[in-house]
């Protein structure tokens, strides 16, 4: 089984440790060995270690530390926010986020919503037993 | 612009460092128009009078000298205060009681009373909790808010809540060997109509929220997988 996600310059990342924690970012220059440039809209250029980053499928067009108006632009361009959002992988983030930020209130319905929901099923499942029977 | 306002002042000697101003001693003779008061009166600085001290009454020798020195008590200058309200907690609050009869409950508070308890209630309708106090400790606050415009709770205070007095009477000696009379402890009308009339504008409130009613009605409780440090209330 090959390696099918490469550390390339313009390969977005996951940051999985430290205080940008669940960022995504793009890496913009290799360091060395076991380090790289890395940039984001919403934060300073800086290296980072590969132990910290998940690399991800989306890949952009960038030349070598590209400046942050045209890292901006070549994010735009691919589309990274839409196609990160629809993503299984980001979508279950979301998803665990919103778990997360839960009130007790919105705990409570969505309590509510799961019964319901298991006793709509119930239903139709006894009256495909019937059919069947 | 009128003369009672004005502008705070910013500091003539801004500090360098700490310690060390910007100006020197001259320098701010200067700046602060010391020059300036001891020319409009005739150089020196203006000096009133010394107030004329009333002479004191005087006291007679004590007849009496302790053999060791008396300690006096320190001085303690600490108001009583009811206990700070967490901000989390705001009129209208539904508060989930952790402790006591009605553990899990989540019930609408109401205001803080002087003593620093909490005044709380079901609605009793709702989930069978009636005004009642409640120790903030003993309550975590959830960000549910709900509309306790209609409500007066002026009335209520830590003398409504605490125990009646009764007069003790006395025995004699035959009555005391017969069973004691338990008198039912009953709730006075009174009391009765206060809840029902607190719960009225809460209730209309609640019915206005969808699935809140049961969810007030409904107890807390942790189940498998949940993290109450993690939780958001």
């Amino acid at each position: 089984m090959p390696f099918k996600r490469y550390v390339e310059i313009g390969r977005v990342a996951l940051v999985n440790y430290g205080k940008d924690y669940g960022k995504l970012v793009v890496i913009v220059d290799v360091i060395d060995q076991n380090r790289a440039l890395v940039d984001s809209p919403d934060m300073v250029r800086g290296q980072m270690n590969f132990k910290r980053l998940t690399l991800t499928d989306i890949k952009i067009d960038i030349k070598r530390v590209p400046n942050k108006k045209t890292l901006i632009a070549a994010l735009e361009a691919a589309d990274v926010k839409n196609k990160w959002e629809n993503s299984s992988w980001g979508r279950k983030l979301i998803v665990q986020k919103k778990r997360a930020s839960l009130n007790d209130f919105d705990r409570f319905k969505i309590m509510l919503a799961k019964i319901k929901k298991a006793g709509v099923v119930r239903q139709e499942l006894a009256k495909l037993k019937k059919e069947t029977a | 612009m009128a003369p009672t306002t004005r502008k705070p002042h910013t500091c003539r000697n801004p500090d360098l460092i700490r310690g060390v101003g910007k100006y020197s001693r001259s320098k701010m003779y200067h700046k602060r128009g010391l020059w300036a008061i001891k020319a409009k009166n005739g150089g020196t600085f203006p000096k009133h009078e010394k107030q004329a001290v009333a002479a004191a009454p005087t006291e007679k020798p004590p007849k009496f000298y302790p053999a060791d020195d008396v300690k006096k008590p320190l001085v303690n200058k600490r108001k009583a205060r009811p206990t700070k309200l967490r901000a989390s907690i705001t009129p209208g609050t539904v508060l989930i009681i952790l402790a006591g009869r009605f553990k899990g409950k989540r019930v609408v508070f109401l205001k803080q009373l002087t003593s620093g308890l909490l005044l709380v209630t079901g609605p009793f309708k709702i989930n069978g909790v009636p005004l009642r106090r409640v120790n903030q400790s003993y309550v975590i606050a959830t960000s549910t808010k709900v509309d306790v415009l209609g409500v007066n709770v002026e009335k209520f205070d830590d003398k409504y809540f605490g125990k009646k007095v009764e007069k003790k009477k006395k025995k004699s000696e035959g009555e005391f060997f017969e069973a004691e009379k338990e008198e039912k402890n009953l709730l006075p009308q009174d009391k009765k109509d206060d809840q029902k009339t607190v719960d009225a504008a809460l209730i209309a409130a609640i019915e206005c929220v969808p699935d809140l009613k049961t969810y007030l009605g409904a107890r807390f409780s942790l189940k498998a997988g949940m993290k109450p440090h993690e939780l958001v209330f």
